[in-house]
């Protein structure tokens, strides 16, 4: 816990998931600490405070969803979407992320100490998503802004249809999908995947290491030029 | 898409204390996923094995009217020997003295009206369009022990709100299949699967699965063989849980639209759509846990010999 007062103690075996988050909305500052999750959904959705949140256990669907500001650490694994949406702040999974982990997140930063399955980063924008294992097929898919560091493995189709997020690979990569390409790691690159890494708390790869990914730019057609067309 | 579309469960038994907790443990499990499921609920349970030469039917009558104890006394009178047990009104269990082939061919004959929902020397399903609370509670799932068990909550979606319609489908002698998802190219397959003698009783697509296992078993494959030519014969989402006389399992269509996590310890493996159904189960916070990978076949007891 990094602040120093006590932890506010909540058990959902006793307390509904609603009436959690109903809390978790009107607070403005504290430090939480929630236990029996048992797979329950949303848990700790849509906080905009900068609380800290500890869940001792399993989580369901959507969990730390639309986050803002908050820092929720997940000590279990987590269902469907955690972080989906997540605009601020920081989520941390101890164990395997499920689907579309940090899905059409906008900033902020989530760790899968795990792996994450299929679909990781799909149309983020902005989040930045650093994954200590293995990712599952379509991660980043259509994927717009933001950096997805995996230090594992990640499964096909990759980055299909991607916008302008970087992606890092430390592993294999099981193919690329539509307009992917490997790219090189430039100076640039190099010191924000650093300072990524260091922040995920991972000493034991060097930037060296990972290869970067990113849009061919061959597949989307917008020109800047045009953006008055838009408005 | 929706990701709360039906909600699948599975537990093989690795020990006698969970054997004997099977009925209680699925029961829970169905409950959780009742959300993702309300329109039906079933279980296929494979418990007390019948000996050699006879064979178990799950029978069903959408008329409450139908006289069990009649039905009980021909199967008495054609096979010399038989126990029937009246689940419900609407359910009985009949043990003959028969192969299976002939005890259901003979149910077809002659029991207008009745249902045969499956046949073996194992299988049993229970199915009802009602909420899994009542489910569970109206059959007295509780109280069954058994080898292993897999369960289904629906949603309908490609076929009508009916107990025919309900999970778990079985097209062949014990082996049965629960489905979430939904298959695209269910039609034409069925049209191939009857040209080959495979018998259905519903325009389900996950029947169609179903009877799709049996015919590749009829024809010498094995378990984790059939569920391999799925991945390319049928077209469309899928995490399927199979159970056979003495084998259980997994398989996820490659894209993996479809949830499911599954559970080992040292007593069972599970599966379920969601953790929260797993979380029911004896030391599930202490259990391996983790997501079947999409196109992977996982299966448990004598599914390859």
């Amino acid at each position: 816990m990094s602040t120093p007062t006590q932890a506010i103690d909540v058990d959902l075996a006793v307390t509904s998931v609603r009436d959690l988050n109903h809390a978790l909305h009107e607070a403005r500052e504290g430090s939480w600490y929630i236990r029996n999750p048992r797979g329950a959904h949303a848990i700790a959705a849509g906080v905009d405070a900068p609380l800290e949140i500890d869940v001792d256990g399993h989580v369901g669907y959507y969990c730390a969803g639309m986050n803002q500001h908050a820092t929720i650490r997940v000590h279990g694994n987590c269902g469907v979407g955690v972080a989906e949406n997540m605009m601020s702040g920081r989520v941390e999974v101890d164990g395997d992320a499920s689907q579309s982990a940090g899905a059409t997140g906008h900033g902020g930063l989530l760790v899968v100490n795990g792996n994450a399955s299929a679909r990781c980063g799909i149309s983020m924008k902005g989040v930045d998503i650093v994954v200590r294992g293995s990712v599952g097929h379509l991660s980043a898919f259509m994927a717009q802004k933001g950096r997805l560091v995996i230090c594992g493995d990640a499964g096909e189709a990759l980055g299909d249809s991607i916008y302008e997020t970087h992606i890092y690979v430390a592993g294999s990569v099981a193919s690329l999908g539509a307009d992917c390409i490997e790219k090189e790691l430039l100076p640039f690159h190099a010191q924000e995947l650093s300072a990524l890494l260091a922040d995920a708390g991972i000493d034991d790869l060097d930037v060296t290491d990972f290869r970067r990914y990113g849009s061919a730019r061959r597949l989307y057609t917008f020109d800047v030029d045009d953006a008055g067309a838009f408005e | 898409m929706p990701v709360h579309m039906c909600g699948i469960v599975g537990i093989f038994c690795k020990s006698p204390a969970i054997e004997e907790r099977l009925g209680e443990l699925v029961g829970d499990m169905l409950v959780q996923m009742g959300d993702r499921g309300p329109d039906s609920a079933g279980v296929a349970i494979y418990r007390d094995p019948v000996g050699p030469g006879a064979s178990k039917l799950s029978l069903y009558a959408a008329d409450t009217d139908v006289d069990w104890a009649e039905v009980g006394e021909q199967a008495a009178a054609a096979f010399g020997v038989s126990r029937s047990v009246e689940i419900t009104p609407r359910h009985l269990l009949l043990d003959v003295l028969a192969d299976p082939e002939t005890a259901e061919a003979w149910a077809e004959a002659r029991l207008p009206g009745v249902t045969v929902m499956s046949t073996g020397q194992t299988i049993e399903i229970y199915k009802e369009a009602v909420r899994p609370e009542q489910f569970v509670e109206t059959f007295g799932i509780a109280r069954m022990a058994g080898s292993h068990a897999i369960g289904h909550t629906r949603m309908a979606t490609e076929s009508k709100v009916t107990t025919a319609g309900s999970h778990p489908f079985s097209t062949g002698m014990d082996l049965c299949l629960v489905h979430n998802g939904s298959l695209s190219n269910h039609n034409r397959l069925r049209q191939e699967l009857r040209r080959e003698g495979i018998t259905f009783r519903t325009e389900n697509d996950s029947e169609v699965a179903a009877g799709y296992l049996a015919w590749r078993m009829r024809e010498g494959a094995t378990l984790e063989q059939a569920l391999e030519g799925c991945l390319d014969d049928l077209d469309g989402f899928y995490t399927f849980a199979v159970g056979t006389a003495d084998g259980f399992a997994v398989l996820r269509d490659p894209i993996a639209c479809k949830p499911a996590v599954m559970a080992e310890t040292d007593d069972y493996v599970a599966i379920a759509s969601e953790y929260r159904a797993l979380a029911e189960l004896p030391d599930a916070a202490d259990a391996t846990v983790w997501e079947p990978s999409p196109g992977v076949v996982y299966s448990w007891g004598a599914v390859a010999a």
